[in-house]
């Protein structure tokens, strides 16, 4: 295997982007993150994004957002209807294969001008599911109840993740929400909002962009004083239907974190991007994350969760924890699936 | 600042499709009123059927009819109710284990507030008059008891 590492990121999040096309978001993303490390397009290898067309209603808008990357002349590149964190998979996947020594990866979202809720239903199977058009906070709400009728998890545990989750996001400027005042009483006291949860335990939704260059060797250690390497990286998926596999739990994440070699070594950070305190709850508990590791501790995707780049923001997140010698160990995490059905884990280390 | 355009835009997808041999025979079954589910090979039943078996990737073939009672296994409560969906009422929305089925469903439940609803209560289906062969032609669940 090649060594493999996150030299540079650059990331945007804010409440909805009114005025900002795709391409206008991105330019300024791909710039940062590619000129941080003194590169331009000419030195990258191969090129990936991640975003989806139903998001933009338009069949291949990945193309015009090509533009704020510089396509001329032609680029290696390529494009994943998924989260961002994907597109990172496969330009692992590419600097593994050789031939290629850098790679820029990037992911947007713009839910703001249209319902995300309808969006989010086109990805159900159209027979059963899709045709009663159940939005995904109702769809979340089942998994909840499941939990806590099962005694999986209780209130106030969610409580505690929502707290967590608003309070660190007091300063991070890519959190659309954050509360210094928020208790565990005050979420608590929170009227459903689709029962049994409640407005903090759903995330908030976002617009914006993520970019990522990654670099193999010793193009890595010449482009970055202190690498993120990736010393482990791996995805999976459960069933489609929800009625087929137990809600409070999650084998693609457990399996994909076991792939990831995330419990060979202490992890001083995890970056999780469940759009729901239910599933950031199944998620700590099946990456088997203890008290030693600091989960989401500026808000993670509760406080801005912007749909296909949440992921790869999370991972950024994660690498710049290394990038600035706050952590040695640590890991980013990216989910699709109403029901989280899929599960991307990525683990970095620092030298 | 420039006045911003505006256009309206429709998403479809104005293609038709085969169901196949289980799903079509699930939509029939249901234009037919009954629900019926497949055995896995380990005698568990699946509600709703697939082609294939979720963790072995099997094919699956003995279809089972299921239902029409079975338990309330989770729901949660839909009000505003969605604009595209089969519902002009706020509604429960749950999962339903039909008798004889192993796995629950996703449907529609229909009481008049989440007050009436609770985990482990027995529900059963009620059917459109009219169907053609659609998730729809179940209009939903209603308590047992509550009428057709």
């Amino acid at each position: 295997m090649r060594d493999v590492a996150v030299v540079s990121v650059a990331q945007r999040q804010t409440k909805a982007l009114t005025d900002t096309t795709e391409v206008e978001l991105m330019v300024p993303i791909i710039n940062e993150a590619r000129g941080a490390v003194g590169l331009t397009q000419d030195d990258i290898g191969f090129t990936c994004s991640g975003s989806s067309d139903f998001l933009a209603g338009q069949a291949f808008s990945f193309v015009h957002t090509l533009d704020a990357v510089g396509a001329v002349p032609p680029i290696s590149e390529s494009h994943v209807e998924m989260d961002g964190a994907w597109a990172l998979y496969e330009a692992w996947v590419k600097l593994q294969m050789g031939g290629v020594d850098t790679a820029l990866v990037y992911s947007y979202g713009k839910s703001s001008p249209g319902s995300l809720k309808d969006v989010l239903c086109t990805q159900l199977d159209p027979y059963y599911l899709g045709p009663l058009w159940p939005d995904a906070f109702a769809m979340a709400a089942l998994q909840a109840r499941i939990m806590l009728e099962s005694g999986a998890v209780s209130e106030q545990r969610l409580a505690e993740i929502a707290v967590r989750s608003l309070n660190g996001a007091v300063g991070n400027p890519l959190a659309v929400r954050s509360s210094a005042a928020a208790t565990i009483d005050s979420v608590l006291a929170e009227a459903p909002v689709a029962d049994p949860l409640r407005p903090s335990d759903c995330a908030a939704s976002a617009d914006g962009g993520v970019a990522v260059v990654l670099a193999a060797g010793d193009r890595a250690r010449e482009l970055c004083e202190r690498p993120a390497w990736i010393t482990g990286i791996d995805h999976r998926i459960d069933p489609h239907q929800p009625g087929v596999r137990d809600l409070t739990r999650a084998p693609s994440a457990h399996k994909a974190a076991a792939e990831a070699g995330v419990g060979a070594d202490r992890l001083d950070a995890a970056e999780l991007a469940a759009p729901f305190t239910t599933q950031e709850h199944i998620l700590e508990v099946e990456l088997g994350l203890g008290p030693q590791t600091a989960v989401n501790a500026a808000g993670g995707a509760l406080a801005g969760h912007t749909m296909m780049a949440a992921g790869l923001m999370r991972i950024a997140t994660a690498a710049r924890h290394i990038h600035e010698g706050r952590a040695d160990r640590v890991l980013g995490h990216g989910a699709s699936g109403l029901f989280l059905q899929q599960n991307l884990v990525c683990v970095m280390e620092g030298e | 600042m420039a006045e911003r355009l505006r256009a309206d835009l429709v998403l479809e997808y104005p293609f038709t499709r085969t169901t196949g041999p289980v799903i079509g025979a699930f939509l029939t079954g249901l234009r037919e009123g009954i629900v019926l589910g497949i055995r896995r090979f380990d005698g568990t039943v699946l509600c709703p059927p697939t082609e294939y078996d979720p963790e072995t990737s099997a094919p699956l073939t003995e279809l089972v009819e299921v239902g029409p009672g079975g338990e309330l296994v989770s729901w949660t409560w839909v009000d505003p109710p969605r604009p595209q969906s089969p519902w002009e009422q706020p509604h429960g929305l749950g999962m339903i284990r039909l008798d004889g089925a192993d796995t629950p469903m996703v449907h529609g439940v229909l009481v008049g507030g989440p007050d009436e609803l609770s985990v482990g209560m027995r529900v059963t289906a009620r059917w459109r008059s009219e169907r053609e062969g659609h998730i729809a032609d179940l209009e939903g669940f209603v308590p047992e008891g509550a009428g057709r």
